[in-house]
């Protein structure tokens, strides 16, 4: 277990560091971000309440495409020099490699995502403090599920010479229910609801799709990269 | 005091490789002694490269299969007792060259990673720009600094594809006195090669691979490394 730890971090902190240094994939994902969330902005009055009810698809629309520019790099930056290589054939499990980049991953898309939330704050004239913490854990919780998925077919789109196109062509559809329920979740925690009864549905859906998605990854991850 | 790292040797049981119906390798079979140092010959697109990544656990074999001290190469044990230096040099550009080998160290569990990679830039060279960025390097200082990668964890089985190529004359000597120092130390290398003279120099074996199949392996003889283009005339093709 200490190997498979202490791998998974080596490669999520080269992850970060060669992202820190280049701003690559934070810079590309976050510029759309914005030109998305001010562009939305000048197509709904921000102080209505129809808003609200659009919030939730709005927020993971553009976290979800966001997303998949940051994603889009992960396993595509090994493919110079051939790092893959070096990193394949090192004595740690696959699924060490994939939890270090699928971490990586994770905190430069809510480092993304917590940047859009604030211009999105500003330009929709929204307040997140009713309800901040369930919302936070459902950006958590459907934030984790995009980034293993995206992490995974990152891996599996990496030798494809479309990858570019490929990467959310597979991922969107396997995304469908975790973004259904983070979007029905947004939504009635932006209009003031709390999570209750009527809404935990879709925050088991969203824990149950994060679990299976990443047992699914952990354990299919070596066939993925070694074949 | 620690007793030697035991002295391993390679088993390549017929081994083929299809991409959808093309044959790139052809029932290999080869034993490489513990010790040894294999040249292993064949033209362009002969499957010197497919067979070296079948053997270094990158890639899978159709049929067949390849052990290391009777173990399969994609064992994690094993894996750390082998170091690959393929075309690429798999070094990250925007990281330092310490930050690159410390990087390995710790994938491969060595202890005191730092310690490890700064000895290993004095090493090959590089001790005064340890902090440069790889993509601020030139190509013989890339080089050698991939030699430094795939050396640091010591491994008893290396293999190299191509490793001459390209380098330039430091990047050789480096390269050479290393090779040299693992044959002392009764490593096992297999290399594949273009460069007849430099391999067949530090070659104990020789095996020709032609269209995916193995048309010959065997000790290495003088008449080999005095004419080096015997081997291709009797067994290759013209």
């Amino acid at each position: 277990m200490r190997v498979f730890w202490q791998g998974a971090w080596a490669v999520a902190q080269k992850d970060l560091r060669s992202e820190v240094r280049t701003k690559e994939a934070f810079n590309a994902s976050f510029s759309f971000s914005l030109v998305i969330l001010v562009l939305f902005s000048f197509a709904f009055d921000p102080t209505s309440e129809e808003l609200h009810s659009i919030s939730g698809g709005l927020l993971w629309v553009v976290f979800s495409f966001a997303g998949a520019l940051i994603l889009n790099r992960s396993f595509a930056r090994e493919l110079q020099n051939d790092c893959l290589d070096a990193l394949v054939s090192a004595p740690i499990p696959a699924s060490a490699l994939f939890v270090g980049k699928t971490l990586a991953n994770y905190a430069l898309l809510l480092l993304v995502e917590i940047a859009a939330l604030a211009v999105f704050a500003v330009l929709y004239d929204t307040h997140f403090s009713k309800q901040l913490w369930p919302i936070v854990l459902v950006i958590l919780l459907g934030t984790w599920g995009m980034t293993v998925i995206g992490t995974m077919f990152s891996a599996l789109t990496v030798n494809l010479r479309m990858r570019e196109m490929m990467l959310p062509t597979l991922v969107y559809p396997m995304l469908i229910p975790a973004l259904m329920a983070a979007m029905t979740l947004t939504n009635d925690l932006m209009s003031g609801t709390a999570l209750g009864p009527g809404n935990t549905i879709w925050l088991r859906v969203l824990t149950g799709f994060d679990l299976i998605y990443t047992v699914l990854a952990v354990v299919f991850i070596d066939i993925v990269l070694v074949g | 005091m620690s007793s030697p790292p035991p002295v391993l040797g390679l088993e390549i049981d017929s081994v083929s490789k299809y991409y959808g119906d093309f044959p790139a390798l052809r029932k290999i079979k080869l034993h490489i002694e513990p010790g040894s140092t294999l040249a292993l010959l064949g033209r362009n697109g002969a499957g010197k490269t497919t067979l070296l990544r079948i053997v270094a656990g990158l890639s899978k074999a159709s049929e067949g299969q390849v052990q290391i001290a009777g173990m399969d190469v994609r064992e994690e044990s094993t894996r750390r007792r082998i170091g690959v230096l393929g075309h690429g040099i798999s070094l990250y550009d925007e990281l330092s060259a310490a930050e690159n080998l410390t990087f390995f160290a710790r994938l491969y569990g060595l202890n005191d990673p730092v310690k490890l990679a700064d000895q290993w830039l004095e090493r090959v060279g590089l001790g005064r720009v340890r902090d440069g960025l790889v993509r601020e390097f030139s190509r013989g200082m890339r080089q050698r600094l991939a030699v430094a990668r795939a050396f640091i964890h010591e491994p008893q089985v290396l293999i190299f594809d191509e490793p001459f190529t390209a380098l330039d004359d430091r990047a050789i000597a480096v390269l050479q006195s290393l090779l040299a120092e693992a044959h002392a130390l009764d490593r096992t290398i297999i290399m594949s090669t273009h460069q007849l003279r430099e391999a067949l120099e530090i070659a104990t074996h020789v095996a020709l691979i032609q269209r995916g199949q193995l048309v010959f392996s065997g000790e290495r003889t003088q008449q080999m490394v005095d004419d080096t283009g015997w081997l291709y005339r009797a067994y290759g093709e013209n």
